[in-house]
């Protein structure tokens, strides 16, 4: 009797008894369709997927060059909106596009060269600071690092 | 089967392989009415195993800080081919782990096997028992989502109850006087290194120990089986328990499968610091029976502070219990019946608690 | 008024010993400077009472101003004689029609008003004088509000003060002391259920259940110390110091000149005054929650573009809602679809702006809005689909794992009994 279950499943050696092949080969078969079944989602697991990370805490906004002064666009932050300004003086500047009110996205105008929200006519400042209309939070301010020809925006740290 | 020959004796001249495992094939399992509680441990092992392979692979794509851990999770669950169900064999996994370790405390309690002189093997258990809860308060945080977030604040606020000592322990584990990203990053260390090395030293000492002591008899079965040697039963440890072992091992892999494919572990919703606590917030379940007691006991008993209390006497309770087989008796005719009542007291409390923690609002 | 000062005075020598030690005791735990008044009036009833505890809260008091600031009088004298003579200048109780006059002797002179606080206005008695309630105040009628009747008096609070009946979350109720009372507003043509139906509507639901301060109140619309209907031209641009967007494509539209022929009040026509209620689709519709048909003709050129916007809208809110619904079977059997749940919400925001863009009453603007909405819901719903299938795939995976698990199983068990028997 062989003590040796792996043993089992090698189909090598010819079987006495036909039900001593049939456990063998039971055996045998089992182990190795969960093994596929072990590994299979293991190695697809292993291979990177083709989609971008999302996790990234640096997003790239825009890339120079894209907005002129006085001007501002909304760009994707993780899973929420971003606006990204540039002022008339050339400063780039982020923050969440969020409005605190009721969570409608806000917008650059360049005439008022305020953050704008279209929905009840907040109004922020260029750091994000609520100073007209109904909002009652500032809007999350973020870190703008313009590297080459990128144009990265991170959350501050936590202070 | 002659490479397979080839290759033991191949290892046989090297490592001297009979020999190392000649103990494996003279052990032998008792057979008796209660055997099948043997398994408990072997599958707890299994279950622990699985948390390595899984912990692993978790660790291909997981980041931890504030700004990522969450979305790398998020990652795992929505981008990586089956991480899903790594991250959720992961989860459920470690819930029965923990649920299989307490039941195989209890088990050994009852049947009495941590009489002489299995000391060292309950102590190192009733540890290891602690570093799986530890292992299962640190991994809770990792996914960074609400409901964690506030269960680690709740946590590690009662840590700092504990008089004197509570305050430098609540700021050494949280990383400062709040929980935040520091805290998160500390408690991934320990989830991944100092706990797993921990666990596994210990989890060898308490596996050298079960096969230098065998296995326990229960105390009635072995004055029994001492006065009649003939009704003796056992089993062969190796090959016929540990087929069923297996067995038990191929179930386990299938109940978690079906799990992690029904029921994905979900992901919550990102921790924000600055948001209210949702209402209700509760430990996970293996902390509900401590939560509870700690709810219940008034704010003030006498002149100590309830809450304080309540930490003292679990930390009380805690060191009676890992050192429980030394007011036992080395004699099978006359172990503690009193032991057994505490055990039974120990089971229906926690039960009793822990579902009232569940259903109390 | 002689027998009530003969009382005061008995009255006031009767306590004189027993009160001394408490004035004594007051002075010098609070040293302050004499106030006799108090003597007297911290005891009286409820008409003349006024107690030091009421008093100092009272921003005036906080301010040093004190009773003779506003009533004359001498307050260091302890006979009530001589401190309610006519020649200390006493002013006894203040006469209704001389009460704005008397707050605007401070109020309305800015160099006194900057030593306490620079920005505060000084405009509000010449407001005051243009309201309805100043107009009819000079014409003689005594009814109408005054300063004290809105801010109170002698307990008089900051309007930040959420305690202060002119905090914006008080100002309704305040105003409604008057223009609820049908009896008290009898005489006067205008309704008295504007408080009723203001309590009715989003407005009120935002301020005072929602706590949001922004809110319109009455004094939002119709002015504060100026109070006074908006006038029927010029609601609009009352309701676009919020809804902005609304006001800009309602200036442009065929309705703006339509509703001026017609001297129709703009945006009240659709949405009503006082008691506006969230809009529902339904307005568009021909039901009894209708407004459009209340003047068109059935069948006509305006008949069809109303059914056509109400059908777009009706297509764009009904296709959010199934890939809604597809996505919560798919979140509730475990799936992550996190990713179309944040375009379900620019899906909805597309939606309104569908409905922002019915006031330029145009359908080419609106089917933009819908057709960029349908587009996402469309993406979102086909999100769901896709989670769906992922989730019948896990399944069959699983199925085919456990009968893997159940053949080695079923091998284990053989084997096992084979080497026992």
């Amino acid at each position: 009797m062989p003590t040796n279950s792996r043993g089992m499943a090698s189909a090598g050696n010819p079987p006495p008894i036909a039900r001593r092949r049939f456990v063998e080969v039971l055996l045998g078969s089992g182990f190795v369709a969960t093994a596929v079944a072990f590994l299979y989602p293991v190695l697809r697991y292993l291979v990177p997927p083709k989609a971008p990370d999302l996790g990234s805490d640096a997003v790239v906004a825009g890339r120079v060059g894209e907005l002129k002064p006085n001007s501002g666009k909304v760009f994707r932050f993780g899973n929420h909106p971003g606006l990204l300004i540039r002022t008339s003086s050339g400063e780039y500047r982020a923050m969440s596009a969020t409005c605190t009110h009721l969570s409608c996205t806000v917008q650059y105008r360049d005439d008022l060269r305020q953050v704008w929200c279209a929905c009840h006519n907040g109004k922020y400042d260029l750091n994000g600071r609520n100073i007209a209309g109904p909002p009652p939070r500032p809007l999350e301010n973020f870190e703008v690092q313009v590297r080459g020809d990128e144009i990265f925006v991170r959350r501050r740290l936590e202070a | 089967m002659s490479p397979l020959r080839n290759l033991r004796s191949w290892l046989d001249e090297r490592l001297s392989w009979d020999e190392l495992v000649a103990p494996l094939r003279k052990k032998t399992v008792p057979l008796h009415r209660l055997s099948y509680w043997y398994f408990l441990g072997g599958i707890t092992l299994f279950l622990f195993v699985i948390q390595v392979v899984t912990g692993i692979l978790l660790l291909l794509y997981y980041r931890s800080g504030a700004n990522e851990a969450f979305e790398s999770v998020q990652y795992i669950m929505t981008q990586v081919k089956f991480g899903w169900l790594i991250r959720s064999i992961h989860s459920w996994s470690a819930n029965l782990m923990i649920f299989t370790a307490f039941a195989h405390m209890f088990s050994v309690l009852f049947l009495k096997a941590y009489r002489k002189p299995r000391e060292l093997t309950w102590v190192s258990g009733v540890i290891l028992l602690f570093l799986v809860m530890g292992f299962g308060f640190s991994g809770y945080l990792l996914p960074w989502n609400t409901l964690a977030f506030f269960a680690t604040k709740v946590g590690t606020e009662i840590t700092g109850q504990v008089p004197i000592l509570g305050k430098p322990m609540m700021i050494f584990l949280r990383g400062g006087e709040e929980v935040t990203g520091a805290t998160l990053t500390r408690f991934f260390g320990f989830h991944v290194a100092v706990l797993p090395g921990l666990a596994t030293v210990l989890i060898l000492l308490h596996l050298l120990l079960v096969q230098r002591l065998g296995m326990s008899i229960p105390p009635k079965l072995e004055v029994e089986w001492t006065a009649n040697p003939s009704a003796r039963r056992e089993m062969k440890f190796f090959p016929n328990f540990l087929l069923r072992e297996l067995m038990a091992w191929y179930v386990g892999l299938g109940v978690l499968g079906a799990l992690a494919a029904v029921f994905p572990w979900n992901l919550g919703v990102k921790a924000d610091p600055f948001v209210a606590a949702p209402a209700g917030i509760k430990p996970e379940w293996y902390f509900l029976f401590m939560f509870q007691t700690l709810k219940l006991i008034p704010p003030k008993v006498w002149l100590i502070d309830g809450e304080v209390l309540g930490v003292l006497a679990f930390g009380l309770v805690g060191l009676l219990w890992l050192l429980l087989p030394f007011f036992e008796s080395d004699q099978p005719s006359r172990t503690k019946r009193w032991i057994t009542g505490f055990a039974v007291f120990a089971l229906a409390y926690v039960a009793g608690m822990s579902v009232y923690g569940h259903l109390a609002k | 008024m002689a027998i009530l000062r003969n009382n005061l005075r008995l009255y006031g020598a009767a306590r004189y010993f027993g009160l001394a030690y408490v004035v004594l005791a007051a002075c010098l735990g609070f040293g302050q400077t004499k106030n006799s008044c108090l003597d007297c009036h911290s005891v009286l009833p409820d008409a003349l009472g006024v107690s030091q505890e009421t008093f100092s809260q009272d921003i005036h008091a906080q301010k040093g101003l004190t009773c003779t600031s506003c009533h004359g009088g001498d307050a260091t004298s302890d006979d009530p004689d001589k401190a309610m003579s006519r020649k200390a200048g006493w002013k006894g109780k203040i006469d209704r029609k001389q009460i704005p006059q008397l707050c605007g002797t401070c109020h309305s002179d800015p160099a006194y008003i900057r030593q306490f606080n620079p920005s505060l206005r000084t405009d509000q008695l010449g407001q005051y004088r243009t309201s309805v309630h100043g107009k009819r105040l000079a014409a003689g009628d005594t009814k109408v509000a005054v300063c004290t009747d809105c801010h109170s008096v002698h307990d008089l609070r900051a309007p930040s003060d959420p305690r202060s009946t002119v905090n914006p979350v008080n100002v309704a109720s305040t105003c409604s002391r008057c223009h609820s009372d049908a009896g008290y507003m009898k005489g006067y043509s205008i309704p008295t259920d504007q408080f009723a139906k203001y309590s009715t509507s989003v407005h009120y639901q935002a301020l005072a259940v929602r706590g949001d301060l922004s809110a319109p109140t009455c004094t939002t619309c119709h002015g504060n110390h100026g109070a006074a209907p908006p006038g029927v031209d010029r609601v609009q641009n009352v309701c676009s110091n919020c809804h902005t967007f609304q006001a800009q494509m309602y200036e442009k539209s065929s309705h703006k000149a339509a509703f001026q022929r017609a001297s129709l009040p703009g945006c009240v026509v659709c949405h009503s005054n006082h008691g506006i209620i969230h809009p529902t689709d339904a307005k568009l519709g021909t039901g009894p929650d209708a407004v459009c048909m209340q003047c068109h003709t059935p069948g006509d050129a305006c008949d069809q573009a109303r059914a056509g916007l109400l059908s777009s809208l009706k297509r764009l809110d009904e296709a959010v809602k199934s890939a809604d619904q597809v996505l919560g079977v798919a979140e509730s059997s475990g799936m992550e679809v996190s990713e179309a749940r944040l375009g379900q919400d620019q899906a909805r925001d597309s939606l309104t702006k569908a409905r922002v863009t019915i006031h330029s009453f145009r359908t080419d603007l609106v089917d933009q809005d819908i057709q960029a909405g349908l587009k996402i819901a469309a993406k979102d719903l086909q999100a769901g689909k896709e989670a769906m299938v992922e989730r019948n795939y896990r399944r069959v995976g699983l199925g085919i794992s456990l009968i893997a698990i159940g053949i080695a199983l079923a091998g284990l068990w053989l084997y096992i009994r084979k080497i026992e028997s």
